[in-house]
C-alpha cells in the first residue's frame, strides 16, 4: 500500500507539468495557424463580407466560417494580372537557380574537399570571408553591370562586324506572341537566373560534408580504373543525395522567395516572378482583401508543397549548416 | 628518375582536374561576389547616375553620410523624428527576446512527449512560409478598421465596458463626475492604427517578425544542440537537489551557449541588412514618416530609386564595417563567455 501511495504521488506533478504543458504548446499552436486559416477564410468569402461583422452569435459565427464558400476571388485575381505565366517564371527561374547552384556547388566542393591543387586553401578562404558581405554591397555593381551589359555586347559586336547599329542584345525578343524580355540585361531571363546560380554557402555546405565521406571508396574505384569525374559522377554524388536534397531544397525556397533583385531588374509584367507580379497587384487592388489574400495563397502553397516533400532534408539542412558554420 | 616524372606529371594532371572543378563556381564567384566588392568600394568614391560619366568626389559620400540627419536622427531630440539607424535598431532590439523565446520552445519540444514533431512542424510553418503572402496576410491581420487583431480588442473593450461603467458610477455616487473615462477614449481611440501609425508600425513589424521567427530555424537549431547535452549532467543536478530554474541556467545555457553565439552574429548580421521587404511592402516604401525605413531599404532608395549609386555604395559600405566590426567583437568576446564542452 506505501508503495502504491508513493508512485501515485511521485506521478501526480508529473501529469500535471505535461497537461500544462500540451496547454501551452497548443496555445501557442492557436497562435501561429490561426493567421493561415484566416487568410483561408478570407480568400474563399464574398468581397461584400469582407466589411461586416456582427454582435449576435448566429452572426457572429456565420461570420467566422461564411458558408457556402466562394471561390470567384481566385479566379478573379488570376484573370486581373498575369498571374499563370508569373507562376511559370517562378518556377523555371527557381528551378534552374536551384539546378545551377546544386551543380556548380557540388563541383565546387568535390574540388575544395577532395584534391589537391596549389592556392586551394587560399580560394577556399576567399569564399569563407566573402560569406559576411551583406548582399546590398555587391548587389549594385551587379545592377550596373546588369542594366549597361546589352549595350555593352552590342558596341562590342558591333566593333567586330563593323556596324553601328546592332540591337541584337538591346532587343525584346517574342515568340508566337509570348513576350520573352531581353537576351541579357533588365527584363531578361539571363538576369533573373544566372546571378543565383554561384553560392559560397552552397559550396561551404556541400565541401562540410563531401570531407565526411570515407576514402575507402575513393580509393577503391581509383584502383578499379575510374578518373576524377566518374569519382564525383558515381561515387560522390550518389553518396551525398541528402546534402545535395538540403542544399536543393535551401536554394528553391530562397528563390522562391527572393524579391530585391527581381523587384529592380524586371519592369515588364510578363517577366516578372510571383512575388514581384504579387507586388504590383497589390497596388492596383489594395483594398480587395478577398483577391490579396487569394494571390497571397498562391505564393504560399508550393513553399508548402517543398517543405511536406523535404520536411526530413530541410531540418537536417538547419543543422548541418548552423552548427558547422 | 622516370618514376619521379610520372608523379609530377600525375600531380599537375590532378592540379588541372582541381582547377577544372572549381572554374564554374569560381568565375561566378568572381563576377558576381569578389570584383563587385571591390568595385562598389571604388563606387563610393565617386558620384554616378549612371547617365553621365562617373565623377571621382573621394570621401566626399561619406562624409555627406555622416553628416546625413535623415540617417542618423533620433526622436527625443530635434526635429523628433525616427532616423533610419534609429529604425534599424529599434527592428533589431527584438532580437534577443526572439532568440530566448527560441530556446525556451526548444527546451519544451525536448521533452520526451507524444506530439512533439507536430507541434514544431506547426510551430515552423510561419518561417517557411515567409514572404510577400505572409506579409500581405499581416497587413491585412493588423488592418486599422476592419483587421480582426482590431475586432479582437475592440470586443474586448466592450466586454470590459461593466468595469468602466462600474468605475464611472461609483463616482456618481461620491458626487463626482468623469467626462474622459477611461483614459483611452472609447472603442476607437483604444485602436492602434498599426502599420499606418508613426509610433506602432515599428512594434507591428516586430510582433509579426517574433511570429515568424520564434519557432523557426532557431528552435531548430536549439533542438539539435539540446539532444546533444548528456543527461547524466540533468541526473547528476537533479540528485543534488536543483530546481528545473537552476538546471536550466547551470546547465542548458552554458552547453547550448555556442548555439546562441552562433545564432545571435547570424541575427545581427541579418538585422542590420534587414527590413527591406516589410518596407516596401507592408508600409508602402518606409512607412509613416519614414518610421519603417531601414538602412537596407535607404540604400534601395539612394541606388534604384534615386540612381545615387555612388552615395548607395558608401552606405552599404558603412554597413559592411558595421557587420565586420560587430563580428570581430563577438568573436573575442565569445572566447570569454561561451562554453565549447
Amino acid at each position: 500500500m506505501d508503495e502504491l501511495i508513493t508512485l501515485s504521488r511521485k506521478r501526480a506533478p508529473v501529469r500535471l507539468t505535461t497537461i500544462l504543458t500540451y496547454v501551452f504548446l497548443s496555445a501557442l499552436a492557436v497562435t501561429m495557424v490561426f493567421p493561415f486559416a484566416w487568410m483561408v477564410r478570407t480568400a474563399f468569402i464574398d468581397p461584400k463580407q469582407v466589411f461586416t461583422s456582427s454582435k449576435d452569435v448566429g452572426g457572429f459565427l456565420k461570420w467566422i466560417f461564411p458558408w457556402p464558400p466562394h471561390p470567384d476571388n481566385f479566379a478573379k485575381a488570376a484573370e486581373a494580372v498575369p498571374f499563370g505565366r508569373a507562376y511559370i517564371n517562378s518556377i523555371i527561374v527557381a528551378g534552374l537557380v536551384t539546378f545551377g547552384q546544386v551543380f556548380t556547388s557540388s563541383l565546387a566542393a568535390f574540388g575544395f574537399a577532395r584534391l589537391k591543387f596549389p592556392g586551394r586553401d587560399k580560394i577556399f578562404l576567399a569564399y569563407l570571408a566573402t560569406m559576411m558581405i551583406p548582399g546590398s554591397v555587391t548587389m549594385i555593381p551587379v545592377f550596373i553591370l546588369t542594366s549597361k551589359m546589352p549595350l555593352v555586347l552590342d558596341g562590342a559586336i558591333g566593333w567586330l562586324i563593323g556596324s553601328e547599329s546592332v540591337l541584337f542584345s538591346s532587343s525584346y525578343y517574342m515568340f508566337r506572341n509570348t513576350y520573352m524580355g531581353r537576351l541579357v540585361g533588365l527584363d531578361s531571363y539571363f538576369t533573373l537566373i544566372v546571378p543565383g546560380m554561384f553560392s559560397a554557402y552552397g559550396t561551404f555546405l556541400l565541401r562540410q560534408f563531401f570531407m565526411s565521406i570515407e576514402n575507402d571508396y575513393e580509393e577503391a574505384a581509383r584502383i578499379d580504373g575510374c578518373g576524377t569525374w566518374g569519382i564525383y559522377w558515381r561515387i560522390m554524388l550518389p553518396l551525398s543525395r541528402p546534402a545535395l536534397a538540403t542544399l536543393g531544397i535551401f536554394t528553391f525556397m530562397g528563390s522562391w522567395r527572393a524579391y530585391m533583385w527581381p523587384l529592380i531588374v524586371t519592369y515588364h509584367e510578363d517577366i516578372m516572378t510571383l512575388p514581384i507580379l504579387i507586388r504590383s497587384f497589390q497596388g492596383q487592388y489594395n483594398t480587395e482583401w478577398t483577391l490579396l489574400m487569394a494571390a497571397s495563397i498562391m505564393h504560399i502553397i508550393p513553399v508548402l508543397i517543398a517543405f511536406i516533400i523535404g520536411q526530413k532534408y530541410f531540418i537536417r539542412g538547419v543543422r548541418i549548416g548552423g552548427i558547422k558554420g | 628518375m622516370k618514376k619521379g616524372k610520372t608523379i609530377t606529371t600525375w600531380r599537375r594532371r590532378a592540379a588541372l582536374a582541381g582547377y577544372l572543378f572549381i572554374l564554374p563556381n569560381a568565375l561566378g564567384f568572381l563576377i558576381f561576389t569578389s570584383l563587385p566588392v571591390l568595385a562598389s568600394l571604388l563606387l563610393s568614391l565617386c558620384k554616378w547616375d549612371l547617365l553621365t560619366p562617373p565623377k571621382w568626389v573621394g570621401l566626399e559620400n561619406f562624409r555627406n553620410l555622416l553628416a546625413d540627419v535623415d540617417f542618423w536622427k533620433v526622436p527625443w531630440m530635434a526635429p523628433y523624428e525616427h532616423g533610419f539607424m534609429f529604425n534599424t535598431l529599434v527592428m533589431m532590439m527584438a532580437i534577443p527576446v526572439s532568440i530566448l523565446l527560441s530556446l525556451f520552445l526548444a527546451t519544451i519540444l525536448n521533452q520526451k512527449l507524444r506530439g512533439m514533431v507536430l507541434f514544431r512542424t506547426l510551430f515552423f510553418l510561419p518561417s517557411i512560409t515567409a514572404g510577400i503572402g505572409t506579409m500581405l496576410l499581416w497587413m491585412w491581420l493588423l488592418h486599422p478598421d476592419f483587421g480582426i487583431i482590431n475586432a479582437v480588442l475592440g470586443n474586448a473593450y466592450e466586454g470590459l465596458s461593466w468595469m468602466y461603467d462600474g468605475v464611472r458610477n461609483v463616482a456618481y455616487w461620491f458626487g463626482g463626475e468623469l467626462s474622459a473615462w477611461p483614459p483611452w477614449g472609447g472603442p476607437n481611440g483604444m485602436h492602434p492604427k498599426w502599420l499606418n501609425d508613426v509610433n506602432w508600425a515599428k512594434p507591428s513589424l516586430i510582433m509579426m517578425g517574433l511570429w515568424g521567427s520564434m519557432g523557426g530555424m532557431n528552435m531548430i537549431l536549439y533542438l539539435a544542440a539540446l539532444q546533444n547535452v548528456p543527461p547524466a549532467l540533468y541526473e547528476a543536478a537533479k540528485i543534488d537537489g536543483a530546481g528545473a530554474w537552476q538546471r536550466f541556467w547551470k546547465i542548458t545555457w552554458p552547453m547550448v551557449s555556442p548555439t546562441t553565439f552562433f545564432i545571435f552574429i547570424m541575427s545581427i548580421i541579418g538585422g542590420f541588412q534587414g527590413g527591406f521587404q516589410q518596407a516596401h511592402i507592408m508600409t508602402d516604401g518606409g512607412g509613416p514618416a519614414g518610421s519603417t525605413t531601414t538602412i537596407g531599404f535607404y540604400i534601395y532608395q539612394n541606388a534604384y530609386m534615386w540612381f545615387r549609386m555612388g552615395y548607395a555604395a558608401s552606405i552599404a559600405w558603412l554597413l559592411f564595417l558595421i557587420v565586420l566590426v560587430l563580428t570581430l567583437i563577438n568573436w573575442h568576446a565569445s572566447k570569454r563567455f561561451v562554453h565549447y564542452g
